[in-house]
Order: C-alpha cells, then sequence, then structure tokens
C-alpha cells in the first residue's frame, strides 16, 4: 500500500481499563483504503476490546481515533456507524428472535410514508444481498434463532456490507463456519477489498488470516508488539511475535515488544 | 447444479398431510389456535356443568357479556405487561398504580372538581381521566427511569411500586372509600347506560369486518409488489370469514342481552314510553369499557408488529447485547416501556372505577399477579423476546372465565385459589412442552 495516502482508519495511543486491569495500553494501529490488516494475538491480548472500541460499544478511556485524517468521536455504535465503521461481532449479536430482514435493518429500519415499518421492502432487499453470500437460502420468515451457524454468519455479514460500509471489522468470522463457507468468506474478503473497503480481520489463528491479509499488527498482553507488511514476514515469526511478543527484523516494533 | 436443500423441502412438502397442509397455507398461528380451543373446552365443562349444554347458564349472552366486562380492566394491563415481559422485566406494581390512580381520579371527579366548577359538569370526566392517565406516565416513567438508568432490577423496583402505591392510594384520603362518580365517567364502566346499543354495536361489527378485509387485502397487494410467495386465495377467503364470522357472532350475542326489566321500567317511565305486552327488550349491544379493551389491543398490535418501538422492544428481548450493539436506544426505550404501562395501568383503573362507582384503596389487589398470569399463560416467555397482544388478551378472558364459572358453580374462594394456581401452572408447562417441539 501507499504511505502517501491518508489512513481510513488511524488508531493512536488508545487506552481503556477495566477497573484496573488495562485491556488496552498505549495502543496504534492504521488502515488503508483497500487494505486488510489483521490484528493477532492470544485469547485476552486486547484485539477484540481495541475494536469494540473502534465499532463504538466501548468508551476509550485516552487516545484518539481519526477517520480520513479527521478526529472522530465515537461515543456509541451509532456514531461509529455515521463514519461508516460496520463490525460483524465474534458472537455474531444478532437479535435471535426476529427474522432476517429485521437483523439487517435494526436500528435503521426502512419506513413507509405513514412512519410504519415497511416490511415487505426491508425483506426485498434481504432477499437480494443474501442471495448474493448464500443462495440456498430460503428462510427469510424464521427468527434468527431457528438458523444454523453457518446461516446467522452470513446474517451477520450481510447487515455489514448492506449499508455500503467503508471500514470492516471482523472478529472471527470464520469461527462458525466449515471450510467450503470458510472459503467464500474469503472470496467476499477479496472482492470488498477490491471496492477499497477497509478491512480489520481479528483472529488468534494466524492460519486463517495470513494468506487474506496485507498487513498483520500483533497484541500482547493488551499492547502492540509490532506490525508487519505479510511480504516481510514468515507465517513462524510472526507466531513468535503471538507467543513470545519478540519483533523480527521486518517487522515495525510497538510498544510491547521485548528487545 | 441440482439443489438439494429444494429438493428437500419439495420431499417434505409432499409428505405433509390434509391438516398439517392446511395449517401451511393458512399461516395460522398453532400457538393461539391451542388456546383458543382451551378456552372453548373450558367454556363447554362450566356450560355443561351449570345445567347441561342446553340449559347451562354459563354461554348464555348475559354471562359472556358480564365475562367480556370482567375481563376488560385485566386485558388492558396485559397488553402493556407483554411489553415488559418481552424485554425481560416485570412489573409487580401495576395492581397498586391501578389502586391509586384509580384513587386520584375518583377524588378529583368527587370532591375537588365540584367545589371548582360544580357537580356533573360536561368535562369533568375528560379532566379526571387526563389527569390519571398523566398520573399513571409519570408513575411508570419514574420507575422506568430508575429502572433503565440507574440499574436497579425491574423486579426489586416494581415490588417497591407495590408497597409504595398502595400505601399511598390509602394516603389520598386516609382509607375513605370516594363516590359517587361522575355520570358520564361511569359510561367507562359498562352496564345498560354504559353500552352502544344494538345498532352501534353492528356498525362497530361491520367496520371490523370491513378492515379485516381491506388488511388482508392490502397485505396481499404489498407483497405481490416484490413478488413474494402468497399463500393460496382459499386460505385467504377462508381467513377473512371465520374472522368475520366471529366478530359478527360476538355482535350479535351482545345484542341479545337485554335491559334487566326493572331498568327498561324506569327508562319507560322517563322517556314516557308504554311497555307493549310482551315486555320490552332493549339490547345491551358491546360494552364501552370492552370497546375500550378491544380498541387498546389493536393500539398495542399496531405498536409492536408495525412500528421501530416494537420491533426493538422484541429485539432487545431476545439479545439485549445485539440490539446494544445495533445502536438502539435501549434505557430510553425500556423506560418508555413503563411509562406505557403506567397509562395502561391508568386505563384499566378508570374502567374499574367507573364500574365500581367508587374509588377504594383496595382496588387492583393482586391485579398484578392475574395480569402477570394472563400475558404468561397467553404465551408471554418469561424467557424475553416472545409474546402477543392477542394471545395476552385471550389469556385475561381465559383467566376470568376460571373465575365466573367457578363463582356461578359456587365453589368456595379458597378452592378457587387452588384452581387457578394449578391451572396457571399446567399451562406454563404444556406451552414448554409446546416450544420444545416446535423448537
Amino acid at each position: 500500500m501507499t504511505d502517501a495516502q491518508t489512513p481510513l482508519v488511524d488508531i493512536e495511543n488508545v487506552s481503556i481499563a477495566f477497573g484496573g486491569i488495562r485491556a488496552v495500553d498505549g495502543a496504534s494501529v492504521d488502515l488503508y483504503p483497500g487494505e486488510v490488516v489483521a490484528l493477532l494475538g492470544h485469547n485476552g491480548a486486547g484485539k477484540s476490546t481495541l475494536i469494540k472500541v473502534l465499532s463504538g460499544a466501548y468508551k476509550r478511556d485516552s487516545g484518539t481515533i481519526r477517520v480520513n485524517g479527521e478526529e472522530a468521536t465515537i461515543n456509541n455504535p451509532r456514531d461509529a456507524k455515521a463514519y461508516g465503521i460496520e463490525t460483524i461481532y465474534q458472537t455474531l449479536a444478532l437479535a435471535d428472535n426476529v427474522d432476517t430482514a429485521a437483523n439487517l435493518y435494526l436500528g435503521r429500519e426502512l419506513m413507509t410514508p405513514w412512519g410504519t415499518l415497511d416490511d415487505v421492502a426491508m425483506e426485498h432487499s434481504a432477499r437480494e444481498v443474501m442471495d448474493r453470500l448464500n443462495p440456498r437460502f430460503q428462510r427469510f420468515k424464521d427468527p434468527v434463532k431457528a438458523l444454523s451457524g453457518g446461516q446467522r454468519q452470513s446474517v451477520a455479514i450481510a447487515r455489514a456490507i448492506l449499508f455500503n460500509a467503508r471500514i470492516l471489522i471482523m472478529d472471527e468470522p470464520t469461527a462458525a463456519l466449515g471450510p467450503q463457507e470458510t472459503a467464500q468468506v474469503g472470496e467476499l474478503i477479496k472482492q470488498l477489498k477490491s471496492e477499497g473497503i477497509g478491512i480489520f480481520l481479528i483472529s488468534h489463528d494466524i492460519h486463517d488470516v495470513f494468506h487474506l491479509a496485507d498487513r498483520v499488527a500483533v497484541m500482547k498482553n493488551g499492547q502492540v508488539v509490532g506490525t508487519a507488511k505479510v511480504t516481510d514476514v514468515t507465517e513462524d515469526e510472526v507466531l513468535g511475535m503471538i507467543i513470545l511478543g519478540k519483533c523480527p527484523p521486518g517487522a515495525i516494533p510497538g510498544p510491547g515488544a521485548v528487545n | 447444479m441440482s439443489d438439494p436443500a429444494i429438493s428437500l423441502d419439495r420431499a417434505r412438502a409432499s409428505e405433509l398431510g390434509l391438516v398439517a397442509r392446511f395449517f401451511k397455507a393458512t399461516e395460522l398461528d398453532t400457538r393461539l389456535l391451542g388456546m383458543i380451543g382451551a378456552l372453548v373446552i373450558i367454556w363447554l365443562a362450566f356450560q355443561f356443568l351449570t345445567g347441561g349444554l342446553v340449559n347451562g347458564q354459563f354461554l348464555t349472552p348475559r354471562n359472556l357479556w358480564n365475562l367480556s366486562v370482567q375481563t376488560s380492566s385485566i386485558a388492558v394491563m396485559a397488553t402493556g405487561m407483554v411489553l415488559i415481559i418481552v424485554t425481560r422485566n416485570i412489573d409487580l406494581s401495576v395492581g397498586s398504580v391501578l389502586g391509586f390512580v384509580g384513587m386520584v381520579m375518583g377524588v378529583t371527579q368527587a370532591e375537588i372538581l365540584p367545589k371548582l366548577i360544580g357537580f356533573e359538569q360536561p368535562f369533568t370526566w375528560v379532566i379526571a381521566l387526563g389527569l390519571g392517565i398523566v398520573v399513571g406516565a409519570l408513575i411508570g416513567g419514574f420507575q422506568g427511569f430508575v429502572i433503565a438508568f440507574l440499574g436497579v432490577p425491574a423486579f426489586i423496583v416494581t415490588l417497591g411500586g407495590l408497597l409504595v402505591w398502595r400505601g399511598a392510594a390509602w394516603w389520598v384520603t386516609s382509607g375513605r372509600t370516594v363516590a359517587p362518580m361522575d355520570s358520564t365517567f361511569r359510561l367507562m364502566g359498562g352496564g345498560p347506560e354504559g353500552s352502544i346499543g344494538a345498532t352501534w354495536s353492528w356498525v362497530v361489527g361491520i367496520v371490523a369486518c370491513l378492515a379485516i378485509v381491506g388488511m388482508i387485502v392490502n397485505g396481499r397487494r404489498q407483497r405481490k409488489r416484490f413478488n413474494f410467495p402468497r399463500r393460496p386465495v382459499w386460505a385467504e377467503a377462508f381467513m377473512a370469514a371465520i374472522a368475520c364470522f366471529l366478530v359478527l357472532g360476538a355482535v350479535s350475542i351482545a345484542n341479545h342481552y337485554y335491559w334487566p326489566i326493572g331498568i327498561v321500567r324506569k327508562y319507560a317511565e322517563a322517556n314516557n314510553i308504554t311497555i307493549p305486552d310482551g315486555g320490552l327488550f332493549i339490547p345491551h349491544g358491546i360494552a364501552i369499557p370492552v370497546l375500550i379493551a378491544v380498541a387498546t389491543g389493536i393500539i398495542m398490535t399496531f405498536v409492536t408488529t408495525r412500528t421501530r418501538f416494537g420491533r426493538y422492544v422484541f429485539a432487545m428481548g431476545g439479545n439485549p447485547e445485539a440490539a446494544d450493539l445495533a445502536g438502539i436506544n435501549t434505557r430510553w426505550v425500556t423506560m418508555k416501556i413503563f411509562i406505557i404501562m403506567g397509562i395502561l395501568c391508568a386505563i384499566a383503573g378508570a374502567i374499574s372505577t367507573a364500574r365500581l362507582n367508587a374509588a377504594t384503596n383496595a382496588q387492583g389487589t393482586l391485579d398484578e399477579l392475574m395480569t402477570i398470569a394472563a400475558a404468561v399463560i397467553g404465551g408471554t416467555s418469561l424467557a424475553g423476546g416472545v409474546g402477543t397482544i392477542a394471545g395476552a388478551m385471550i389469556g385475561a378472558l381465559l383467566m376470568q372465565s376460571l373465575n365466573s364459572g367457578m363463582v356461578m358453580l359456587g365453589l368456595e374462594t379458597p378452592l378457587q385459589n387452588i384452581v387457578v394456581g394449578i391451572v396457571l401452572v399446567v399451562a406454563v408447562w404444556l406451552d414448554t412442552i409446546y416450544r420444545r417441539r416446535t423448537a
């Protein structure tokens, strides 16, 4: 990626603590248009927390977030969505008792001129977007609770791409999927990337994401160990960053690196 | 590429029997149907026990009319309780709020307004009812604020409310019963005066039938707009016919309950009518409290199914965290639900105060349990996210049927409570089995 461009997102020195535990401690990561950045680390390394700060689920204690070079105020999920930041959570965060269309439009419902829900129009575009992601999907009338893991995952993904996101956060997007669906998600990521969308890909398993990412950022104990282009480091070196916090020569060390 | 999912569906469809295909085509809610079935069984049983199928006293126009009036107050509150339970909250204070608001409305029209503007003024009932609704909304809003923004569990807040508002109702008049009510206000309680008569009842019935047909046609047109699968025409026609038959049947029953002789005589004297030899039969028609309850049910159904607010209520009930992450202001939605509950308590309070023609400090005692039971029997899940307004209202009717049937049989009060308690538990148990099967 070119360094001359303004980053789509620039997270700088963000910290957040929960009752004395510094879950994220002075973390800085950036993301350029059309780039996939894999955020790696063990369970509890702080990657999900950092991403929840960006998506508005948590409020940061300190640090700045810039979107397109301008400082962004993100206090809740609505703010984040207003900046074009969409998130696919690890837990999927679906409302179990309402149907697919209602989930896709939750919080942004289409209304009729009389101010009532336009369920038919919502179902229509739900059918369109689901057709693209999962052509065999037919259960539009069922609550999403009744759907299979893969189907639920496609609903969560559909919700994120339905509103022309510019920044997409995917937290363990393939955790609930079989090999075929995982490959589909990979294809989708490449397609979205070619449309100029920036993607944060979060995973604890490096093999899932190494071939999809342009850069990796590794976190450990709430701090960034380092960032690197995937062409400059090997998978084993990244593994060393994750496990030992050791920064290889091809990576740019962060505050969490051990020397 | 052959599609295994579709061929599987087709295989399943051909396996379905006639009955199953019927249910699939009409998209009937089998759960609601089961409840109506239970109601019919209870009604027939009481009819049988009170003198046989033909001579029984239960399924008479008079008893059914009374049943509808007795159900109204609980039915109104049950519609709000659905929203509260759907969002995994509970409201134990509704009976006490009803008592307090009823007392406020009673004192307003019987003691305060007469001093200011005189007795029986045309706007007395409007002022009393309006004040009651405002007080109800404030109480609900306050409790909702403590629950949503201060984070105190609804169970505790409303348990406190149960004591506070009952005490407050007592305090307003130091325990004195307030009577009589304004004569216009009293129409909300039913009775021969508080019913709309035969002609207007038919008008209401026919308008309701037209609305049903209109809604079905509109629904089809909407789905046609986007070429979605539609129900077969015969299924739609069948549903419309059944619904219209039920509406007109109910109107006919209400019109077959005539004014009592004594009231007819007084009415005839007052209006200089000579009573003919065969006797003068003046039909009650639909009672005003029943109309209020039905209107509340329709409005609340509209709110839950057609508005953003209703969508959020069910989304929050299914997964509160997901609703939050979707950008829904869940706290404000919770507070609004409790405001609605407070308003409904005020309406129910107006109905029961008007019916008693007095405000007493014991009014609405144990109503919270009847309301919760009605909502739960009506299929509202305490785990959250599931429930319908219509179900809760039928639940209220079912509870009231049991009560009034047992009174008619002369069952002793302790035995009545035992039966109601057992029915509640068994109903929820059966529902649990049903859900497990269909899940």
